[in-house]
């Protein structure tokens, strides 16, 4: 089925996974935290957006309850939480030489082109466009985790870890347009406690190694030293 | 049913509890009389189950059938004597000034929020909630993990919350793509509810179903520890407390590899095949023999026997993955008789290693000539976990040798080489530690070693004879995972 | 008729493109707090320079004197294939999108050959750093054509400008990469900030600037022209296939001032667009721009991509 003969709810959908797509991508690239964050958070409003027009679509409205946490959670308080880390330890200045850049790029397509490849059986049962919304945000996870590979600020690595939620987030919404309630204010609560936990663990990170750098953390390995 | 929810309601309460009343001289042991109570719900609950047979709640959110109860149970007594344990351990933490009172009170209260995360997998019903109350367990530990402040706890805090958040991610991905394929054969409600997609597992698409359960070992192993995603698991188990490390590897570890063969449960029917078996049997191997080697090159003795469990975790997820009505058999028998033995060792390791100061190998010695009952406590513990006669490991590890024989006779070889390896490399470690020169100016702690040998003792009874009722409760829990009755 | 209209259309955009860049300057001004320039300033500095006597240095050769007119000549023919306020006019017709491309890349050689021609050490360096920008923006460029010219199924823009119009709204996410990356691409190209800054003579930065350093003049006029042309041919690539909405597809005079009117709206409001993000963004480094463009050509991928994966009929 062509594009054209979609409706316009699933041009608006794969639209918004291109979109939420291409921020996972400048997310990977950006060496600069503030501006890290804020694609993050960009990221997260399109993710609302996504789950505002899926519950207005599918006239479900328990979705626009997932849309509003994911507004307040992954747009407001995480950035936010983010932002006044990031102000606090005077590191907004800095850029983060990123080793490899264009490595990463290409290893982030080679990933794209991977969820495609594994997620492909699923075509057989089902339309093209459930291939397509999976296999983005299956990329939006494995690009999530590479980000964590590539970054060594600690700020960097909970951005990649929640886009890695942010990708699963839009798995449930349009392929199984959510699910249940409580499993999904399940998964909400917990983002929120890990959202904390971070906050709690950048305090001690700094108070013991006195940076964010992850890198520095390397205490702890098999290798005789 | 009432005490099901009263299993869950009683750490919930427990964590609300310790969060709010802080730390008095007593809460250790209330957080016994806490286990107590669950525990004593459990075995309440499991008397019903064994009188009525499985229980599905009203509502379906809840399933007890012969599969998690005696996990539960196992759970709950797991629970009950590492906190009488931990007690006095943690007090005496506090007084070598490690600890503050504030982090006690967190300590505890987080303590009950771990354990209802883990009864909550036990008897949900429900795989997304089996997959949050999950994510609930890491966020549970991780402050746990670095209670000492120390930047290596702290790093290894990191770490476990990284890969294991990072790990679960991917079984949620695994969970959407089960809810996906189910939501595709039936309504939406009821959909993720495990014993709705058990009866129709055949109706399943087999093709999602496999890419799901390939999402589902890696989120799940990766909290098993199962190589190469174990990384987290030496540095959590030694940085962390000693009771932590005794519920990490007694009962995260086994809710883990729980949540795996309840997903290859699913996969099965709908596949009528065992590609899921097989991965189960590579990474079971896999982890196995590496953390056999790995066993060798240890100086921490926590991370030594977390090796030890990474190695017992590959054993059980191959014989899952083998997944014959023999192997099945051993591998419930393996979880239930490797959590006994190993919170029993890492309750005599922590008093090891508050005895002599150090958790380095190289500086432990003589424990015998200090303290005997430690240093007996460890030496019997090692035995039993290295899988000799008449400890109930040898029994399991014997199944499973047997099983392998059978099915897949060019692993026996390799199974036969990791155990030795990972007995020598045990042993190579506990021989001079145990027996070795008293150090100078080394004295006996108080010590409260009741824990080590009850779980020693029902070990050695389960290695002797298995009783009539989980005897019972294997064979149909074999039933149910793989199909026919063993033996 | 319609060669006239073409002809006329041609002459259009030849007269516009400096009216274009004095509404950005304007724009720019009133950002930045200053007072701006009036909107028919780049007419009177063309005027004036056209007036002026042209130096040429002792060693150039015909290339140096050659090239204004070759550079203009070829933007004006680059302008013709170019739908500015219709579709379907015969000279839109004769050509398609890879000649487009390889106009630009004509006068592109030609002015880079001038800034060696003298041989002085600015010329050069310009012409080494505009080379080696277009080196990485040309396959940019023509993966978010390539893009468009699949969906639409041929290469002539007019066709491909039509085949948008006549499918009607529809969201696609290779056109939203396309898009992106084209806009990074006619900024590289143009010579604007981020880039490079058009309003600076700084030695160490400037590479546009730094090729026509020895121009005077006519010949200056000419270049400088033919850069606003330029400018408006982006302009109008960006509007007119993503949003083609409003160009004239029959020939009527109404239908006609109607394209007229709609492209001078979206040209302005382009423009205003890229004066807020020349105002809100810093040049960056010269050795930075390689990254720049590698994302550009990312974006172009991922629309080729996601037109491959995403839309195609399965």
């Amino acid at each position: 089925m062509n594009i054209e003969q979609q409706d316009f709810y699933t041009q608006a959908i794969l639209s918004m996974a291109a979109l939420v797509g291409l921020t996972s991508f400048l997310m990977l690239g950006q060496g600069r935290l503030l501006r890290l964050i804020f694609v993050f958070a960009l990221q997260g409003l399109l993710l609302t957006m996504t789950t505002a027009l899926a519950a207005y679509s599918l006239d479900s409205p328990h979705l626009f309850i997932s849309a509003l946490l994911t507004l307040v959670l992954k747009v407001i308080f995480i950035p936010w939480m983010l932002r006044r880390q990031v102000l606090l330890m005077n590191m907004h200045r800095d850029i983060e030489a990123l080793k490899n850049n264009t490595a990463v790029m290409l290893g982030g397509a080679s990933l794209m082109v991977f969820s495609y490849y594994v997620l492909h059986p699923i075509v057989q049962t089902s339309s093209a466009i459930m291939l397509n919304a999976l296999a983005v945000s299956l990329s939006v996870v494995l690009l999530g985790m590479l980000l964590m590979i590539s970054h060594r600020q600690a700020v960097a690595h909970v951005v990649g870890f929640m886009s890695i939620e942010n990708g699963l987030f839009f798995a449930a919404i349009v392929a199984t347009k959510g699910m249940p309630m409580v499993v999904e204010l399940g998964v909400a609560f917990d983002v929120l406690v890990a959202a904390v936990l971070f906050g709690i663990f950048f305090f001690h990170i700094r108070t013991s190694i006195d940076s964010l750098d992850v890198d520095r953390m390397n205490r702890l390995n098999e290798v005789d030293q | 049913m009432i005490a099901a929810y009263l299993v869950l309601l009683i750490p919930f309460i427990g964590i609300v509890f310790f969060a709010f009343a802080g730390h008095k001289q007593d809460t250790g042991r209330l957080n016994v009389r806490f286990n107590a109570i669950t525990l004593a719900a459990t075995v309440w609950l499991a008397v019903n189950v064994l009188n009525n047979g499985t229980i599905l709640s009203s509502d379906k959110a809840f399933i007890i059938d012969s599969f998690n109860v005696y996990l539960i149970v196992l759970t709950a007594f797991i629970g009950l004597t590492t906190a009488i344990f931990s007690a006095p351990y943690m007090e005496h933490e506090k007084e070598l000034g490690k600890l503050t009172e504030r982090r006690l009170k967190l300590y505890y209260s987080m303590y009950q929020g771990f354990m209802l995360a883990m009864y909550l997998v036990l008897t949900t019903n429900n795989m997304g909630v089996m997959w949050v109350a999950m994510e609930g367990a890491t966020l549970a530990t991780v402050l746990l993990v670095s209670l000492y402040r120390t930047p290596e706890s702290i790093e290894a805090a990191w770490k476990y919350f990284i890969l294991c958040g990072v790990g679960i991610a991917q079984a949620l991905f695994g969970t959407i793509l089960l809810y996906y394929a189910a939501v595709q054969i039936g309504d939406g409600d009821n959909a993720l509810l495990w014993s709705v997609l058990f009866e129709n597992a055949r109706k399943l698409n087999p093709e999602i179903l496999q890419i799901a359960f390939v999402f589902m070992l890696i989120g799940y192993g990766t909290k098993i520890g199962l190589v190469p995603l174990h990384n987290w698991l030496p540095d959590a188990h030694s940085e962390g407390p000693t009771p932590m490390s005794a519920v990490l590897s007694g009962l995260l570890l086994n809710d883990a590899l729980y949540a795996v063969v309840r997903s290859k449960m699913l996969v099965d029917g709908a596949t009528q095949g065992n590609t899921a078996g097989l991965l189960m049997m590579g990474f079971g191997m896999l982890s196995f023999l590496v953390a056999a080697l790995f066993l060798h090159r240890q100086k921490d003795i926590k991370r030594l026997f977390s090796y030890s469990s990474i190695e017992h975790m590959g054993i059980m997820t191959f014989a899952f993955g083998m997944g014959g009505p023999l192997a099945t058999f051993a591998a419930l028998l393996h979880m239930t008789v490797h959590s006994l033995t190993k919170s029993a060792i890492f309750v005599s390791v922590g008093h090891a290693a508050q005895l002599a100061g150090t958790q380095n190998m190289e500086r432990i010695r003589g424990l015998i000539k200090t303290q005997p009952q430690i240093g007996w406590g460890l030496l019997i513990g090692t035995v039993a976990i290295a899988g000799f006669p008449p400890f109930g490991v040898f029994t399991s590890e014997f199944l499973v040798l047997l099983a392998t024989m059978h099915s897949y006779p060019w692993l026996a070889p390799l199974l036969l080489l990791g155990i030795g390896i990972a007995f020598a490399g045990l042993f190579r470690h506990i021989q001079p530690m145990v027996y070795g020169e008293q150090p100078e100016g080394q004295l006996p702690i108080k010590a409260n070693l009741w824990p080590v040998m009850i779980h020693l003792a029902l070990v050695l009874w389960l290695g002797l004879a298995i009783p009539d009722f989980l005897a019972n409760w294997f064979s149909q829990a074999t039933l149910l995972i793989s199909g026919s009755m063993p033996l | 008729m319609n060669w006239l209209l073409a002809v006329i259309q041609t002459m259009l955009f030849v007269a516009l493109a400096p009216l274009l860049s004095g509404w950005l300057k304007w724009c720019k001004c009133h950002l930045q707090n200053r007072k701006a320039p009036s909107l028919l300033q780049p007419y009177r500095n063309l005027l004036k320079l056209t007036r002026k006597q042209p130096v040429v240095a002792e060693h150039a050769s015909w290339i140096f004197t050659k090239s204004p007119y070759i550079v203009f000549s070829a933007m004006v023919l680059a302008a013709s294939v170019v739908p500015l306020i219709a579709v379907d006019l015969p000279s839109a017709a004769s050509a398609d999108v890879i000649v487009l491309v390889g106009f630009f890349a004509f006068a592109r050689f030609f002015l880079a050959l001038a800034g060696l021609d003298i041989g002085t050490a600015f010329g050069g360096m310009g012409s080494s750093r505009e080379m080696t920008i277009s080196s990485l923006a040309e396959p940019a460029m023509l993966m978010a054509v390539f893009t468009l010219t699949m969906t639409a199924s041929t290469t002539n823009l007019s066709l491909a400008i039509e085949h948008v119009l006549h499918e009607g709204l529809v969201l696609r996410p290779s056109f939203v990469f396309a898009m992106f990356a084209l806009i990074l691409v006619a900024i590289a190209e143009t010579g604007r900030i981020p880039v490079d800054n058009p309003a600076t003579h700084l030695e160490l930065t400037m590479i546009h600037e730094a090729m026509i350093l020895e121009y005077s003049g006519r010949h200056l006029a000419l270049i400088e022209w033919a850069s606003q042309l330029k400018l408006m041919l982006y302009g109008v690539l960006i509007a007119n296939i993503f949003l083609p909405w409003g160009i004239a597809q029959g020939f009527s005079a109404q239908a006609l001032s109607y394209g007229l009117l709609t492209i001078i709206g979206k040209l302005g409001v382009l423009a205003i667009l890229l004066a807020i993000s020349e105002t809100l963004v810093a040049k960056m480094r010269l050795f930075r721009v390689q990254e720049y463009l590698s994302f550009a050509y990312l974006l172009g991928l991922l629309g080729m991509l996601s037109h491959i994966i995403l839309e195609a009929s399965r």
